[in-house]
This record gives structure tokens, C-alpha cells and sequence, in this order.
């Protein structure tokens, strides 16, 4: 088995109270469909709901989908969780309604991808393929079997 | 030859309907006037629900506004109101929306964001100081806690004296849409259901003139829908409700002539024209069918409209200037009672004040200067959008054919039906857009290197601050024991089938914050968990 047919295992989900999920779903789907193992968290999460999770589930990346402005402060929060959990290892990604402004910041912070309403799916699928140079090799999981939820 | 040619194989509408080259009379053949347009302000509504429409009154200019404290949302009605906006219409955020206090845990980073904090009485005092509430209406964005914050809106109004029978407004009272779409509740589908009907109950005896649920199509289609299954979920939406109210004891005359619809204006012009005039019909139909009202104001269907809000791009943003100016003319060709126009920053953040004033300039030169609300329904009679108010009308029809078969909405949402109908029509839309079948100006073609930068409203840090210290304040200050007291008769009145609504009302008069009465009702009523259809 080479690496590169190993699946990514990615965590989509929404952190905090709203409940816009059409984006988020879109993106789920479109990861799903080009070959890697997405776990969907549903609605209404907190930070430390979606850090366990992630960490159960042993993922490569987080991808977060906030439209209620709270990124400054969710974002960050999983960051934090992420490096009190030594889990650090685990890419963060976002997407929702963020100002450019805020983008800047929020990546000096640690988050590695933000994504705003318009962008193309490829593009969100290649930054996740392109995950595969860089993270899976640092994890430890291979062939757990474990399946889309 | 190259006359014949076309630019597309086929054409389509936003939705996926076919579009031909050309509307004739055939496509009208067994089309009536008199039993499918009828005249307006008369059964079944195609024309508009009043005789004279626009060119007795405009319709309302009415703004979606709220952000940070109540008192800087005040300022910014004042604003719209002195700026010539006819209606109030305030956004909750998101912990006021889910039913949590500004200072509960989970509220961490959203007080104020994207909609106004109201906690208590008193911030929903200092969201309408000064504000004549027998004078304006007012509708409220507030679903999931409707009833709570309705009960502070009447106690504001009779500590000023004002009697609730002179009160206006429109709750925006809906549940379903949000199992549906929007995602945002407290309890389970059926106590969520005895709220709505303990508030139509409610307004039919002491607040007549009030809406006590706007019945909403507009997040169904924000979500992703069609513009056909916006109009027949949110109409069958409506059916449940009337269904609901018929069952709990309430003469369908009592309450229905009060029930509002709330629908999407999207980008594709004559398809949503059409989708007005069809839900006028098929509602006027529908409601004599089933339930057989001796009042016609009851077959009525009156109407909000808003401006596509997921249209809108954060490329090139000025341009959403253009397509709400668009999408705005078609609400209006449609007939709607009232409408609120995008700001070309909404897709960023919240809107500046300047963004705001160009959004309601927008509806005012519609108004006054295009001269299009100076005859009412101009577009019937055109073969085109006479077959496409038809087709729309046949496309919800069988979508409650569907939906009765499944034996009602409860158990379609239950199912994951009508979420993954909408899921299914957001990709296909995704897909398209992906694949440069449909453009999106400054998205997938005519797209610039340049950002375009824009001013952007921010919440200060401040807001949040004073919004904390105000409720720790009210805790300190208040009769607790009289709390304890008031919490206590709400649980009690809500294991029984008493209506709630004086209860709620005791309740905030005591100070009783909105997230303390929520965990009140959620240990009586319960929570939910959707499954997520993916």
C-alpha cells in the first residue's frame, strides 16, 4: 500500500450557535466524493466537542464552517484545545463569512485555510489533497478501518 | 442557419426548469382569466391581495436590523426610521435566537455578532426606547423562543401604556422551516408546535392586528432550494400550522387572516414573479379547500419578501448592489406587502450604516422614480409568465401529494426529506457553477485580481462588555424568590395544555431572563438532536 491511497480522514463541522450548513455540507460532500473518509459532526458544536471528536477519531484536518461572526474567538479556542490536547498535528481549516481582515489574523494564529462564500469546491478539495504530502506521514494511522459516519 | 443558432442546449431557470425559445397562446390553451388571474384584492389572488395594491400604499420599507447591545440597535432603527424606512425589523443574535443568555458559556464570541443581544425586559426596553410602538410594526426574527420574546414586547408595551390591541407586527414564529433549514431550535417539533399555536391563540383574543407567525420560504432557499420546493415546503408549512390551530379548538376565521408568508427574491426575475403570484393562488386554493373559511381575508396570502442574501458575492462586492436592485423589482412585480433590501456587505458582515442607506435608496427609487408601482400586476397576461406561475403552482402541488403521502411535515422532516430534496438542489447548483454552466459575475468569469475593499461594520468588544455587566446587574437587583416563583408557574403551566403566553409574560415582568424561562421549558418540553442527512 502506497501512501497515497491511504484516505485522508478529515472532521467538517460547524462550531457554535448557527446553523447555516449548506456550505458546510457542499464541502463534506465534495471531500467524500474525491476519495477521502469525512466525519460530519452536525450542528450547534463547541470548540472542545469538535477537539474530542477530532482526536477520537484520530483525522488528519479539522475544516470549520462558522457564518455567525464568532470566528475570532471559536477559531482560536480550537487551536488552543488542539495544543493542550498535543494534537496539534491536525490541520485547521474554515470557511463561512469572514472579513479579509480577519483572514490575515486568524491564519498568523495557526488556522491554515479560510475559505469565503464563491470559492470554487476544487479548490477546497486540492488544499486537502495537498495534505497528504505533509501530514499523513506524521500520523500513525493506517488501515483503521474506520468508515464515514 | 446561424439565425437558429443558440447560445445554450438547453435553457434553464435558476431552478432547473426548461425555458422555450418562445410563449404563445398555445402554451395558454385551456389557461382562463376569470378562474386563473380573477381580478385583484379578489379569490384566487393571482393580481394581489388588495385592489388597488401599490397605488393605494407602498409596500413596507422594512430593513432587518440588530447588532451588538440593544441600545446600539435603537440608535440604528432611529436611524432607518428618520431615513424614511416605514417598518422595524430586528435581528437577534445567534445566543438570543438559541435561547441562551448573553452570559451562558456557549455564548463566548457570538453576543452581539450577528444580530442584537436581548437577555431580559430590559434590553428589550432599550431596544424601542423611544420608539412609538402603537405607531410602527415591528417583526421579529426570533423562531425558536418566539413566544418568550413576544411576551417581552407586550410588557414593554403596557408599561407604556399601550393597549395590545394597538400593536402591529409579525413574529417570525416558525419552527418547521428551521428543522428544514435554518437549524436553529430548543425543543422537539410538538412542544415547539403548542408555542406557535398558544401564540396564535393568544393574539386572536388580546393582540388582533398582530402576525403571530410569518411563515418562511426565505432560508428554505437560502439553504439551497429550487424556488418550487421553497413555495411548496413553505406553503405546506403553512397548512400544518392552520392544521395545528384547527385542532387545538381555534375557528379557522380566528386566526388565519393574521398569518403571514416570508419568501426569497432571487435571481432569476420572471421565475420569481411567477412564484409570487403562484403562492397567492395555490394558497387561496388550498385554504378553501381544506378548510372551507366564510371569511375570504382568511384565503389571503400576505406577504414579506427579502433579497437573496445568498446571491450576494464577496468578489467584486458593489455588484450586489445590482442584483438586489434586481431581485428587489421582482418582489415587487410579485406583489409582496413589504420587503427588505440586502446590503452589498451582508455576504462580509453585518451592514455599515451607509451600506444600509443604499440598500433602502434602492427600494425608494423602485418606488418613486421607476414608475413600475403605478398599476397593479403588470406582467399578467404575458404567455411566459402565466405558464410559469402555472408551472410553479403544479410543481408545489405535487410536492404535497408527496408530502401528504408521508403523512404530513413532521414526519417528512422526520424522514430528512425535505432536507435532502434541498441538499440534492444545492449541489446540483454548486455543480453548476463549478463547471461554469451557470455565471456568477466576479466569481467564475469577468473575476478580477484586485480586492475590492470595502468598509465593514465591527462589534466592538465594548458591546459584549456592557451587555455583561447589564445582566449581571439585573441578577443582583432583582426578587429572586419572585423568580423562582414565576420559573416554577411556567413549568407547571407547561405540563398542563393551559396557553403559556400569560405565564411567559409573568415571567419576563419578574425579570426572569430568557435563558432561565428556556431551562424551565427544556426540563418539561425536552431537546433535540436532527439526524444530519448528508
Amino acid at each position: 500500500m502506497t501512501v497515497a491511497t491511504i484516505p485522508l480522514r478529515i472532521l467538517i463541522g460547524k462550531v457554535g450557535l448557527d446553523g447555516h450548513d449548506r456550505g458546510v455540507k457542499l464541502v463534506a460532500r465534495a471531500l467524500r466524493d474525491a476519495g477521502m473518509e469525512v466525519i460530519y459532526t452536525g450542528l450547534h458544536q463547541t470548540p472542545e466537542q469538535v477537539v474530542n471528536t477530532a482526536i477520537q477519531e484520530d483525522v488528519n484536518a479539522i475544516g470549520i464552517s462558522v457564518h455567525s461572526g464568532a470566528h475570532n474567538y471559536l477559531l482560536p479556542r480550537v487551536l488552543e484545545l488542539l495544543k493542550e490536547q498535543e494534537a496539534d498535528d491536525i490541520v485547521v481549516f474554515a470557511g463561512g463569512i469572514i472579513p479579509n481582515e480577519d483572514i490575515c489574523w486568524l491564519k498568523s494564529k495557526g488556522v491554515r485555510a479560510l475559505y469565503l462564500p464563491g470559492t470554487p469546491m476544487e479548490e477546497i478539495v486540492q488544499f486537502v489533497r495537498g495534505l497528504h504530502e505533509t501530514v499523513l506521514p506524521l500520523t500513525e494511522r493506517i488501515g483503521t478501518g474506520k468508515r464515514d459516519t | 442557419m446561424r439565425e437558429t443558432q443558440e447560445r445554450k442546449n438547453p435553457f434553464v431557470s435558476l431552478s432547473g426548469l426548461p425555458v422555450a425559445r418562445l410563449y404563445t397562446k398555445d402554451d395558454l390553451k385551456d389557461w382562463d382569466p376569470e378562474h386563473q388571474l380573477g381580478v385583484p384584492g379578489e379569490f384566487p389572488y393571482t393580481r394581489g391581495i388588495y385592489p388597488t395594491m401599490y397605488r393605494g400604499r407602498l409596500w413596507t420599507m422594512r430593513q432587518f436590523a440588530g447588532f451588538g447591545t440593544a441600545s446600539d440597535t435603537n440608535a440604528r432603527f432611529k436611524y432607518l426610521l428618520s431615513q424614511g424606512q416605514t417598518g422595524l425589523s430586528v435581528a437577534f443574535d445567534m445566543p438570543t435566537l438559541m435561547g441562551l443568555d448573553s452570559d451562558d458559556p456557549r455564548a463566548r464570541g457570538e453576543v452581539g455578532y450577528c444580530g442584537v443581544a436581548v437577555s431580559s425586559l430590559e434590553d428589550m426596553e432599550r431596544l424601542f426606547d423611544d420608539i412609538p410602538l402603537d405607531q410602527v410594526t415591528t417583526s421579529m426574527t426570533i423562531n425558536g423562543p418566539a413566544a418568550i420574546l413576544f411576551a417581552m414586547y407586550l410588557a414593554v408595551a403596557e408599561r407604556r401604556g399601550i393597549p395590545s390591541d394597538q400593536l402591529d407586527g409579525t413574529l417570525q414564529n416558525d419552527i418547521l422551516k428551521e428543522y428544514i433549514a435554518q437549524k436553529e431550535w430548543l425543543f422537539p417539533p410538538e412542544p415547539h408546535l403548542r408555542l406557535i399555536t398558544d401564540t396564535i391563540a393568544y393574539c386572536s383574543e388580546h393582540v388582533p392586528t398582530w402576525h403571530p407567525i410569518s411563515i418562511s420560504g426565505y432560508h428554505i432557499r437560502e439553504a439551497g432550494s429550487t424556488a418550487v420546493q421553497e413555495l411548496a415546503f413553505t406553503l405546506y408549512d403553512g397548512l400544518t400550522y392552520v392544521d395545528a390551530a384547527v385542532n387545538v379548538g381555534l375557528q379557522v376565521d380566528a386566526f388565519a387572516p393574521q398569518l403571514s408568508f416570508f419568501f426569497n427574491s432571487h435571481n432569476d426575475f420572471f421565475e420569481e414573479i411567477a412564484k409570487f403570484r403562484a403562492a397567492r393562488r395555490l394558497w387561496a386554493r388550498e385554504m378553501e379547500k381544506r378548510y372551507h373559511p366564510q371569511n375570504p381575508q382568511s384565503l389571503r396570502l400576505r406577504c414579506h419578501a427579502q433579497t437573496a442574501g445568498c446571491s450576494l458575492t464577496a468578489q467584486q462586492p458593489m455588484n450586489n448592489i445590482v442584483r438586489t436592485t434586481l431581485q428587489a423589482l421582482a418582489a415587487i412585480l410579485g406583489g409582496t406587502q413589504s420587503l427588505h433590501t440586502n446590503s452589498m456587505d451582508e455576504t462580509l458582515s453585518l451592514p455599515t450604516q451607509n451600506a444600509v442607506t443604499l440598500a433602502l435608496r434602492t427600494q425608494q427609487i423602485i418606488a418613486h422614480e421607476s414608475e413600475v408601482a403605478n398599476t397593479v400586476d403588470p406582467l399578467a397576461g404575458s404567455y411566459f409568465i402565466e405558464q410559469l406561475t402555472n408551472q410553479m403552482e403544479e410543481g408545489a402541488r405535487e410536492y404535497f401529494q408527496k408530502l401528504d403521502a408521508m403523512g404530513g411535515m413532521l414526519n417528512a422532516i422526520e424522514e430528512g426529506f425535505p432536507q435532502r430534496e434541498i441538499l440534492e438542489a444545492s449541489q446540483r447548483y454548486q455543480r453548476e457553477v463549478d463547471k461554469r454552466e451557470r455565471i456568477i459575475v466576479g466569481v467564475n468569469d469577468y473575476t478580477e485580481e484586485k480586492y475590492h475593499s470595502i468598509p465593514l461594520l465591527r462589534i466592538s468588544e465594548e458591546s459584549e462588555n456592557t451587555q455583561l455587566e447589564r445582566l449581571t446587574s439585573l441578577r443582583t437587583r432583582r426578587d429572586c424568590a419572585k423568580v423562582t416563583e414565576v420559573l416554577q408557574a411556567v413549568q407547571q403551566a407547561a405540563t398542563t395544555r393551559r396557553n403559556l403566553m400569560p405565564y411567559l409574560i409573568d415571567a419576563v415582568k419578574a425579570r426572569a431572563t430568557l435563558g432561565e424561562i428556556c431551562v424551565a421549558l427544556k426540563e418539561v418540553f425536552g431537546t433535540y438532536q436532527e439526524s444530519a442527512v448528508l
